[in-house]
C-alpha cells in the first residue's frame, strides 16, 4: 500500500533516488555527493601537504601543483561545503518549520542534479587533458593565458552547478516565507531556519554576479569575446570585482548556516533557551547586509586608491560587531546551563575559540595598510582555513552527528565520534596555526616548493603532520558510519533526549509526508514548550485529512544531463566540427525536457485519510 | 442601514469591495495617463528640445524610475497587504545593484 514500506531491489532503489522529489531523500543525495567531493578535495589537500612537507620536493611538478591546489579550493567550496550544508538544510529545515516538503520539490531535485553534473564535469578535467590551474578565483589574466581546455572545465562546470545552487537557494526562501505551520511566526523560527533564510537570500543576490562573470569568461575563451582582454580594450579587473561581489557573500553563505547549526547544538545540549534570540536574528541579518559592502577587501593591493581601501577596510571591520554579538550569545547560552558534552557539543565548544582566531586574523587582514604585508602569503591561507574549517567544517561534522538520527534513524557511535573530534581538532590546529607564522616569514601563497635554509622547513613539516591527523579522523568517521549502518539499531523520536524544535517531535526518520497533522506552534522552541507543559507530542493545527504529495519525476535528471552534454559541445566546438551539433543536441534535451514538464499535467497524488489511520506513523 | 448592507460571498462585504475596486480603477487610470504623459515628455526631451546630454540622461533616468514605481505600486499591487517580502527583496536587490554600479563607475572605469 505505502510504497515506502516495501522491500525493494537495488535497481528499484536506484530509480527511486534518480526520480525522487522528497526533501529527505534529496538531503541524502546531497550528503553522499558532497561527502564524495569532500574526500576528493581532502585527497588533493593531502597531495599539497606531501609536496610541501620538505624543501625542494619533486613529488609533483609546478604545473601539477597548480592543478591540485586549484581543484582543492574549487572542490571544497563549491562541491563539498555548499552541498553538505544543503544536505542538512534539506534534511531538517522543512521539519523545523512544520512543513510537509519544500515549496518546489521538483526544483529541489533539479538543483541537486545540476550541482552533481556540474561537479562531475569539473572533475572529468583530470582525465581530459588536465584540471583548471588558475586558482579557485580564476583571475582573468591567469585564466585567459591558460592553454588547452583546463579553464573551460572550470567555467562550464561551475556555471551548471551554480544554476543548481541558485535554484536551491530560491526554493528555501520561498519555503520559509510560505510554508511555515500555524503559529510559526518569523520570531519563533529556530535559529538554523533563520540563518538558512539569510544565507539563501545571499545566494539569490550573490550568484547572479558569478553567473555573469563566468559567462564573460566563457565568451572570452570559447566565442571570441574580449571582456577581459586588455589588448582589445577589455578590463581584467572587472573579473576580480564581479568574482568577489559573489565571493565575499559566499563566505557568509557558508558560515551563516554553520552559525545556525551551532546555535541549535549549543542550546540543545546546554538545555537552555538560546540567549538573546532577537539579537541573534538581528546579527544574522546585519552580517548578511554588510557582507555585500566589503568585497574589495580581497583586492586592497590591486590599486583601488586610498579612499576606496579605507571605506572597504572600515566596512569589513564593522562585521566584527554582529559576529561578536553572536559569540557572546553562545557563551551566555552555555553559562549556567546544564551542559552535556556530546560529540556535536564538543564541535560547538571547539568552534568558538577556533572561529575567534579566524575572526581576529580577519580583522588584521582588513586593516588595508597591513594587508600589503599579508597579501598572497600563507597568513591569508591560515586565516581562511581557520574560518572555513573552524566554522563550516566543524558545523557540518557537528550537524552530521546531531542530525544523523533524524536522517537515518540510527545513532552514530559516541566514542568513535569523540575520537574523530579530538584527532580532527588537534590536526586542524597543527596544520593551520603554524601557517600564520609561515606567512609572516614570507612564504607566498600557492607556491609549489621552497628552498632549504629559509626557516620554512619546521613549520611546513608540522603543517603536513597535522593534515595526516585530519585524514585519519575522516577515516574513523567513515568507519563509524559503516559500523552504525551495519548495526542499524533504530532510535525513537528524540534520541538526544533534549530536542527543542519541531523535528524532534516526529519519528526518526520521519514518514515521507513528515506530519500526519501539521503541528500548532505556541512558543519559540515549540517542542520543548510542550514538553515543559507535560505533553509528549505537538498539538495539531488541522483535522486529519487527505495529504497532497508531489509525484516523483525523472525530468530534473534529464534537464541537467542535457546541459552536461551541451557543455562538452561548447567546449570542443572551436576545435572539432562535431562540437556544434553536440552543443545544440544537449540544449534540445534540456529545453525538450522543460517543454515536457510544462505541457504534461502533473497534479500529484493524495494520501487518503484511511491510509494515514492504518499507518503507525506519528500523530501531529 | 448598516444591517442592510449585503453580506454574502463568504462574509465579504460586496459593497465595500465594489467601492475599493472603483477607487483602484481610478488610480490605475490616472497612473496610466501619467505614464503616457511621462513617456511623451521623455521623447520630447530627447527628440525636439535643445538640451545638453548632461541634463537629458539623468532626466530620463528619473522619469524611468518614476514609471517603475507606478508599474509596481499601481499595476502590480505592491502596496497591497501581503507583499512585504517581495518588496523587501526588491529593495535589497536595488541596493546591491546600486552599490555594484557605483563601484564600477567610480573605482574601475575612472
Amino acid at each position: 500500500m505505502n510504497s515506502y514500506a516495501q522491500k525493494r531491489g537495488f535497481l528499484a532503489t536506484l530509480w527511486d533516488y534518480l526520480t525522487t522529489v522528497d526533501h529527505k531523500k534529496i538531503a541524502i543525495l546531497y550528503l553522499v555527493a558532497g561527502g564524495f567531493f569532500f574526500v576528493l578535495g581532502g585527497i588533493e589537500a593531502l597531495l599539497i601537504r606531501v609536496q610541501l612537507a620538505v624543501p625542494n620536493n619533486d613529488f609533483m611538478s609546478a604545473d601539477m601543483f597548480n592543478q591540485v591546489m586549484t581543484m582543492h579550493g574549487t572542490t571544497m567550496i563549491f562541491l563539498a561545503a555548499m552541498p553538505l550544508l544543503f544536505a542538512l538544510m534539506n534534511a531538517v529545515l522543512p521539519l523545523q518549520i512544520g512543513a510537509r516538503d519544500v515549496a518546489f520539490p521538483f526544483i529541489n531535485a533539479l538543483g541537486f542534479w545540476l550541482f552533481l553534473f556540474g561537479g562531475i564535469f569539473l572533475n572529468l578535467s583530470w582525465f581530459l587533458g588536465g584540471a583548471p590551474d588558475a586558482g579557485w578565483t580564476s583571475y582573468a589574466s591567469l585564466s585567459l593565458a591558460s592553454e588547452g581546455k583546463r579553464i573551460d572545465f572550470y567555467t562550464l562546470g561551475l556555471q551548471i552547478s551554480g544554476f543548481g545552487t541558485l535554484m536551491a537557494g530560491i526554493n528555501f526562501i520561498v519555503t520559509i516565507i510560505n510554508m511555515r505551520t500555524t503559529g510559526m511566526t518569523y520570531m519563533r523560527m529556530p535559529m538554523f531556519t533563520w540563518t538558512t533564510f539569510v544565507a539563501c537570500s545571499l545566494i539569490l543576490f550573490a550568484f547572479p554576479p558569478l553567473t555573469i562573470s563566468i559567462f564573460f569568461l566563457i565568451f572570452d575563451r570559447l566565442f571570441g569575446a574580449q571582456f577581459f582582454n586588455v589588448d582589445m580594450g577589455g578590463n581584467t579587473i572587472i573579473w576580480e570585482h564581479l568574482f568577489w561581489i559573489f565571493g565575499h557573500p559566499e563566505v557568509y553563505i557558508l558560515v551563516l548556516p554553520a552559525f545556525g547549526i551551532f546555535s541549535e547544538v549549543i542550546s540543545t545540549f546546554s538545555r537552555k533557551r538560546l540567549f538573546g534570540y532577537a539579537s541573534m536574528v538581528f546579527a544574522t541579518v546585519l552580517i548578511g547586509f554588510l557582507g555585500f559592502m566589503v568585497w574589495a577587501h580581497h583586492m586592497f593591493t590591486t590599486g583601488l586608491g586610498p579612499i576606496a581601501n579605507a571605506i572597504f577596510a572600515v566596512a569589513t571591520m564593522a562585521i566584527a560587531v554582529p559576529t561578536g554579538i553572536k559569540i557572546f550569545n553562545w557563551l551566555l547560552t552555555m553559562w549556567g546551563g546544564s551542559i552535556k558534552l556530546t560529540t556535536p557539543m564538543l564541535y560547538a565548544v571547539a568552534f568558538i575559540p577556533s572561529f575567534v582566531i579566524g575572526g581576529v586574523t580577519g580583522i588584521m587582514n582588513a586593516a588595508s595598510v597591513a594587508d600589503y604585508q599579508y597579501h598572497d602569503t600563507y597568513f591569508v591561507v591560515g586565516h581562511f582555513h581557520y574560518v572555513i574549517l573552524g566554522g563550516v567544517v566543524f558545523a557540518v561534522l557537528a550537524g552530521l552527528h546531531f542530525y544523523w538520527p533524524k536522517m537515518f534513524g540510527t545513532m552514530l557511535n559516541e566514542t568513535l565520534g569523540k575520537i574523530t573530534f579530538w584527532l580532527f581538532l588537534i590536526g586542524f590546529h597543527l596544520t593551520f596555526f603554524v601557517q600564520h607564522f609561515l606567512g609572516l616569514m614570507g612564504m607566498p601563497r600557492r607556491t609549489f616548493t621552497f628552498l632549504e635554509g629559509q626557516g620554512l622547513e619546521t613549520g611546513n613539516y608540522i603543517s603536513s603532520i597535522g593534515s595526516v591527523l585530519m585524514a585519519v579522523a575522516s577515516v574513523i568517521l567513515v568507519i563509524n558510519i559503516i559500523i552504525t549502518s551495519v548495526k542499524n539499531k533504530k532510535v525513537g523520536n528524540d534520541p538526544w533526549g533534549d530536542g527543542r524544535t519541531l523535528e524532534w517531535s516526529i519519528s526518526s526518520p520521519p514518514p515521507y509526508y513528515n506530519f500526519k497533522q501539521l503541528p500548532l506552534v505556541r512558543s519559540i522552541d515549540a517542542y520543548w514548550h510542550e514538553k515543559m507543559e507535560g505533553r509528549k507530542e505537538m498539538p495539531p493545527a488541522e483535522p486529519l485529512g487527505d495529504i497532497h504529495m508531489p509525484n516523483p519525476s525523472f525530468i530534473p535528471f534529464m534537464i541537467s544531463f542535457g546541459l552536461f552534454i551541451a557543455a562538452f559541445g561548447a567546449m570542443y566546438r572551436p576545435d572539432y566540427s562535431w562540437g556544434l551539433p553536440v552543443l545544440i543536441g544537449g540544449l534540445v534535451i534540456t529545453f525538450g525536457s522543460m517543454l515536457v514538464r510544462s505541457l504534461k499535467d502533473d497534479l500529484g497524488t493524495y494520501i487518503k485519510k484511511e491510509e494515514l489511520d492504518d499507518d503507525k506513523g506519528v500523530k501531529a | 442601514m448598516v444591517k442592510e448592507e449585503i453580506q454574502t460571498n463568504n462574509g465579504v462585504n460586496v459593497q465595500y469591495r465594489r467601492k475599493r475596486n472603483k477607487r483602484e480603477m481610478r488610480h490605475q487610470l490616472i497612473s496610466f495617463l501619467l505614464m503616457i504623459f511621462l513617456t511623451l515628455v521623455a521623447f520630447f526631451v530627447v527628440g525636439y528640445g535643445d538640451f545638453s546630454v548632461w541634463f537629458v540622461i539623468p532626466f530620463i533616468l528619473i522619469l524611468a524610475s518614476v514609471q517603475v514605481g507606478f508599474q509596481l505600486y499601481y499595476f502590480m499591487h505592491m502596496s497591497n497587504k501581503g507583499h512585504e517580502a517581495p518588496a523587501l527583496f526588491i529593495y535589497s536587490a536595488v541596493l546591491v545593484a546600486f552599490v555594484t554600479i557605483l563601484a564600477f563607475i567610480t573605482i574601475i572605469w575612472i
